[in-house]
């Protein structure tokens, strides 16, 4: 699986999830490796945003273990948990800010909640992870003023403020333009290689994800279809991951004809 | 035909018992994170502003109006027995006992509770509780629980509040209306409320507190993700809360009596 100079942080075995009487997950194989970002792609709707939550135990599965450094936080009790979470963060699809504190407050929650740090404290580690992520100055607003990348960036620095061993994305760039994604995902990028934390992020964004990723696993079908290095994926054997990443790849030819040309790229 | 009935019936009644004991599992979790530090005390007091403080001018209005029926409706009923002069005490028993509670506790979950299930809703939607589930903070403890506590603290005032403005109500439309004497409106009212009247009142505000917050955060903790979701939810928490403190109502009153 090319994981091999690398122990896993968190390994999940045989999980089995239905929702309502949607079987979603089927049986996942997966290892994170430590310290990198590892992408997983997949169908919308195809259970990746439900496998990231098993990671974090806001999910539990019907079988199978989530390990995490080797404690199976499946059978944790909520006490338990809440420690093991400790080492982790996620930043949310639309971000999940606290409509009702400010951005400053928002980056402040984990800090003032979590840590010992006296309030004197709080406030320049807050201004640094604003900086860090491009948004000085914008502490005082809401985050409904907020434009959706800015949001997206004010998460991130929220995720990012109690240093966290283990960072999850959920869709980062879903909503965005072109360019706005690719900037969240430069930040991204930049900040995990700044802060060395591994990183765990859900996205169909193909192909920019190969260029940002050092492992990518595909979900298919319930299971992982294939993982391996970001350069050997691309050049899977398996066809469902063939299929669904060269889609990706190339623009679907509006006519036939005009086609034949398209597909030499 | 008649299997598939039973079926029905069966599958139905298993459906209301488990979201009953869902809802006492929620209530008992709710309780058991209220007791554990660290205590949300600024939390308390903001909720305490928003079910107490604003629902003010509601519960006046309402209490000065109620009071007024009262005196109007007493007064035409105790005359036919030439007992005008106990209109003091019917009101004042009539509002102390049953209606000051029952009604600002009606009035709390047409306005707040249903905020509180629209806001936990929106939470939930937006993956805000989740974002606390993840941060190790349990929403619970903090979203929950301060409302929880607030509304219980709060709702025997807000009851007082209503008793106080709706006797005023009687003896504004008793008194100066209808030409009852101010003294037998005072005194009639003086002799005949107990202090377990009063306490009586305080009790069933203080249980309606924790119905109404209880059933509208429940209800707003388990929205399904959508906009229609959320408008069921409200919906469903607003009828369920008024129902439950009818019923409620009879039980406690029928023990106190």
């Amino acid at each position: 699986m090319g994981t091999e100079h690398t122990t896993p942080v968190i390994r999940l075995v045989g999980v089995e999830k239905t929702l309502g009487a949607q079987p979603v997950l089927k049986g996942v194989h997966l290892e994170i490796p430590r310290g990198k970002l590892t992408t997983i792609i997949g169908k919308s709707g195809g259970g990746k945003s439900v496998l990231l939550k098993h990671m974090i135990g806001l999910l539990r599965p019907d079988c199978g273990q989530v390990l995490v450094d080797g404690i199976d936080i499946a059978r944790l009790s909520a006490h338990e948990l809440n420690e093991v979470r400790k080492k982790f963060a996620m930043l949310f699809q639309g971000a999940a800010l606290f409509d009702s504190l400010t951005v400053f407050e928002n980056v402040a929650f984990p800090l003032r909640e979590k840590s010992r740090l006296a309030s004197a404290e709080v406030e320049p580690k807050v201004l640094e992870m604003l900086e860090a992520v491009g948004l000085t100055g914008m502490g005082h607003k809401f985050p409904a003023e907020l434009s959706g990348g800015m949001r997206k960036r004010a998460g991130l620095a929220r995720a990012l403020v109690m240093g966290p061993e283990i960072i999850l994305f959920d869709e980062p760039t879903t909503g965005l333009d072109p360019l706005l994604a690719r900037t969240i995902h430069d930040l991204i990028l930049e900040t995990q290689r700044r802060f060395g934390f591994t990183a765990i992020m859900v996205s169909h964004e193909i192909p920019e994800i190969f260029g940002l990723s050092d492992y990518v696993a595909m979900l298919l079908d319930g299971v992982i279809a294939e993982m391996a290095t970001a350069e050997a994926f691309q050049r899977t054997g398996h066809p469902g991951v063939r299929e669904f990443i060269h889609v990706g790849r190339m623009p679907e030819p509006l006519f036939s004809a005009v086609g034949s040309g398209a597909q030499g790229r | 035909m008649v299997t598939t009935l039973v079926a029905g019936v069966g599958r139905k009644s298993l459906g209301i018992l488990g979201e009953m004991g869902r809802m006492m599992v929620f209530l008992m979790s709710t309780v058991s994170w209220m007791a554990r530090p660290p205590f949300r005390g600024m939390q308390v007091l903001k909720q305490i502003h928003f079910i107490g403080v604003k629902s003010l001018f509601v519960i006046a209005l309402t209490g000065i109006f109620t009071g007024m029926v009262l005196g109007l409706q007493g007064y035409y009923s105790l005359r036919k027995f030439g007992a005008e002069g106990l209109l003091g005490s019917a009101v004042a028993l009539s509002i102390i006992r049953e209606l000051g509670p029952v009604l600002s506790a009606l009035m709390v979950t047409g306005r707040a509770g249903s905020a509180m299930t629209a806001e936990i809703g929106i939470m939930r939607i937006t993956e805000q509780i989740d974002a606390l589930d993840t941060m190790a903070v349990s929403p619970m403890q903090y979203l929950i629980a301060p409302k929880v506590l607030a509304a219980v603290l709060i709702m025997p005032m807000l009851c007082s509040i209503f008793d106080l403005i709706g006797i005023y109500g009687g003896y504004l439309v008793g008194v100066h209306l209808l030409g009852v004497s101010s003294g037998a409106y005072i005194s009639s009212m003086e002799s005949s409320v107990e202090w377990k009247d009063v306490y009586g009142g305080w009790l069933k505000a203080l249980s309606f507190g924790v119905i109404i917050s209880w059933v509208c955060t429940y209800k707003g903790y388990h929205t399904t993700m959508s906009a229609e979701g959320l408008g069921t939810a409200t919906t469903e928490a607003v009828v369920l809360a008024s129902v439950v403190i009818l019923m409620w109502d009879y039980f406690i009153t029928s023990v106190l009596m």
